[in-house]
């Protein structure tokens, strides 16, 4: 790994994004709007105070998924992969560089969001806000991760944006989000078990709930960090130097 | 193996297959260090998967490739070879300047790099526009002024000078000739056959075989012909013969 070349990616896909306006305007956007609809859809501050962490975790998630599968699939397509790939570039350079990158992004996109619904909408956070922040980026690298895996499936890009509802959709149903887990079939719970996303909606309750960092909040956290980068390691594994 | 009289490319024996059918039949070749050598033959003919081979990107059947002396796709050849897709491999979201820093970034090259290379190819003009904006022959040349970073001892460069008016073509080939006098080693494809003059030796392909292999005097000295289209032409028609009689 070359701390040098993965800085160079971040700062390349930043670019990218500076040239970009629109793009940036809506991931921003759009969580913000949504944001503001939960809270006057349900009107009742108490359930908003319950619901809006949980979305909170969510947003960055599926918004880095969709980003990054895409994104990578644009750069398989484009050659600009087989390019970096005859070049002294790792395939983990590549990967931490998007992995800063988008960070950033759901840092501000986040900071953004968690603002706006601390002041004008009225969150009420039981926690302290930075691991609500925390939890927020470490989900939208999962989700990050995982759009980069998924993007290795992806022959076109029709292809790449229905992995999205394939997998993030089934992970949102059964992360408790909808239904308490422990109100559902009991293989499905089972299932839900194993599904990375049942601890990041797990973990934003408990921020909201809990005054204190407990350690079940700091077991979601790490099993999230885990999932994160396993699906990096996964994401790398699909990055090959010499194709067919 | 590092002494100036080594080849630098040395394909043996190379078979690739491409989607279930065989694009390249037992190909041999070696190309000396600093010349230019003209790929040609018509599209299909396994230029462009003989390249991807020689700057190791591209899974073979079986035989060898050994560039500068290691075999083809070598970690340390990641700095010592440029290579120049026929599609431009660029970022189109990103300037000429933000494309070149990013890949000089990548190779390690100096930032000074960034204004030579985009002098060497005339894009100076250029530079702070988006790639999206430019024409189809300003793309080709952002996309050659990437294999161009850093100081390469070879460029596999597939069709760089398609969609160029005739002057800039020249002033290519001006270019790809200093660079060759440096020491550096070309191998360039082309279609267009009166190209295939100005390159110091010429490999003729067709159909996954190598037809000729030889400088274009000796070529067309062999084929009696008096330009190369003919002498191609000539080539393809003795191969049918030998190959039916």
């Amino acid at each position: 790994m070359s701390l040098a070349i993965t800085l160079a990616t971040t700062r390349r896909i930043l670019a990218q994004l500076r040239h970009d306006h629109r793009t940036i305007a809506m991931m921003v956007g759009v969580p913000s709007l949504l944001m503001i609809l939960l809270r006057y859809v349900f009107d009742r501050p108490e359930v908003f105070d319950r619901v809006g962490p949980m979305l909170l975790g969510l947003f960055p998630f599926v918004i880095m998924f969709i980003v990054t599968s895409v994104g990578t699939l644009r750069e398989r397509a484009g050659g600009t992969l087989e390019r970096l790939m005859t070049m002294p570039m790792g395939r983990l350079d590549l990967l931490v560089g998007y992995a800063l990158a988008f960070g950033l992004l759901a840092l501000a996109q986040v900071g953004v969001v968690l603002a706006i619904s601390l002041t004008w909408l009225g969150l009420d956070l039981a926690g302290p806000g930075w691991t609500l922040l925390l939890v927020a980026v470490l989900d939208a690298l999962l989700g990050m991760a995982l759009g980069l895996f998924a993007s290795a499936f992806a022959r076109t890009e029709f292809q790449a944006v229905q992995f999205m509802p394939a997998f993030v959709l089934p992970q949102a149903l059964l992360c408790g989000l909808i239904m308490p887990r422990d109100q559902m079939a009991s293989w499905l719970e089972a299932v839900s078990d194993v599904l990375p996303l049942t601890y990041a909606v797990d973990a934003m309750q408990r921020v909201s709930r809990e005054p204190d960092v407990g350690g079940d909040l700091v077991r979601d956290i790490v099993i999230i960090a885990v999932c994160a980068v396993l699906a990096l390691l996964l994401a790398a594994a699909t990055l090959r130097r010499r194709t067919p | 193996m590092m002494s100036s009289s080594a080849p630098a490319v040395r394909v043996a024996d190379l078979c690739v297959e491409r989607g279930g059918r065989q694009v390249l039949h037992d190909v041999t070749f070696e190309v000396p260090r600093g010349s230019i050598v003209g790929l040609m033959g018509p599209s299909g003919c396994g230029k462009t998967t003989l390249m991807r081979a020689i700057v190791g990107v591209q899974i073979v059947k079986s035989g060898t490739v050994t560039v500068l002396g290691e075999p083809a796709g070598s970690p340390s050849l990641r700095r010592r070879v440029g290579y120049a897709t026929q599609a431009p491999a660029v970022y189109d979201d990103l300037s000429v300047t933000e494309n070149l820093r990013y890949f000089a970034a990548v190779l390690g090259a100096p930032r000074t790099d960034v204004d030579r290379v985009a002098a060497e190819v005339g894009l100076e003009a250029q530079r702070d526009q988006l790639v999206s904006t430019l024409s189809g022959g300003q793309l080709g040349r952002v996309n050659l002024a990437v294999a161009l970073l850093g100081a390469p001892e070879l460029l596999v460069l597939d069709e760089p000078t398609v969609g160029l008016d005739p002057l800039l073509r020249q002033e290519l080939w001006t270019l790809f000739r200093r660079l060759a006098e440096r020491g550096v080693t070309l191998i360039v494809s082309s279609h267009v056959m009166d190209e295939a003059g100005r390159a110091d030796r010429l490999l003729l392909m067709r159909e996954g075989r190598i037809l000729a292999d030889g400088t274009p005097r000796e070529l067309r000295a062999a084929s009696g012909a008096d330009d190369l289209e003919e002498t191609f032409l000539h080539l393809i028609s003795e191969r049918e013969e030998a190959r039916t009689s």
